[in-house]
């Protein structure tokens, strides 16, 4: 169990690299995405270590508000207002 | 027997991960990073969701695990899809060694293959 939390937070550290130095925005967009969902995996993972089900509570938000923050960038990347 | 099943599904859903999170280092360009992670990054998260779901049955977990099977399926294909939609539109280039970009030659744009290796 620990083996596999440890080789998630190896991803986001990953990740991370990819945000800190991708030379275009849409790396850092997409690497910040690809980051919340591993992060709703290792919130899952200990839900199920720690039997607490409101960790669940913790990954649902975090996949939703980044799947809204990544599609308002892509709007915005692709030359369109937020009311388009 | 079924808790077994549930752990495959869950290690698996660890390595998918790891292993879509590599390509996010090594891969070329934009695209070619996008298509690497999201595919693997969508199956492993919902394998180790719904490993969870396996492993406790319809308890409060597990029903919730579900439904986060659910967003997280919807979510990073329809993101990657936008975002890689909107930097073709943004010109953001592709990388050299690209053979065809059909996508701006329909729209009746320049080229723009020809970004260097990062």
């Amino acid at each position: 169990m620990t083996i596999l939390l440890v080789l998630l937070v190896l991803g986001a550290f990953f990740c991370l690299y990819r945000a800190l130095r991708g030379p275009s925005i849409s790396d850092r967009v997409m690497a910040v995405d690809v980051m919340a969902v591993i992060f709703t995996s290792i919130t899952a993972l200990m839900a199920l270590r720690y039997n607490l089900a409101y960790l669940l509570d913790l990954s649902i938000a975090l996949a939703v508000i980044s799947f809204v923050a990544t599609l308002a960038l892509a709007k915005y990347l692709e030359g369109r207002s937020l009311d388009d | 027997m079924i808790d077994t099943l549930g752990w495959v599904f869950i290690v698996g859903g660890v390595l998918f991960n790891v292993l879509g999170c590599l390509g996010m280092v090594r891969f070329p360009d934009v695209y070619n990073r996008m298509q690497s992670t999201t595919k693997s990054v969508t199956l492993g998260a919902c394998g180790i969701l719904f490993g969870i779901f396996l492993i406790n049955g319809f308890t409060a977990l597990g029903i919730k695990a579900l439904v986060c099977v659910l967003f997280v399926l919807i979510n990073l294909p329809v993101a990657s899809h936008a975002l890689s939609r909107g930097s073709l539109i943004f010109g953001i280039k592709l990388w050299k060694k690209t053979i065809k970009d059909e996508f701006t030659q329909d729209r009746g744009g320049t080229s723009i293959i020809g970004g260097e290796d990062e």
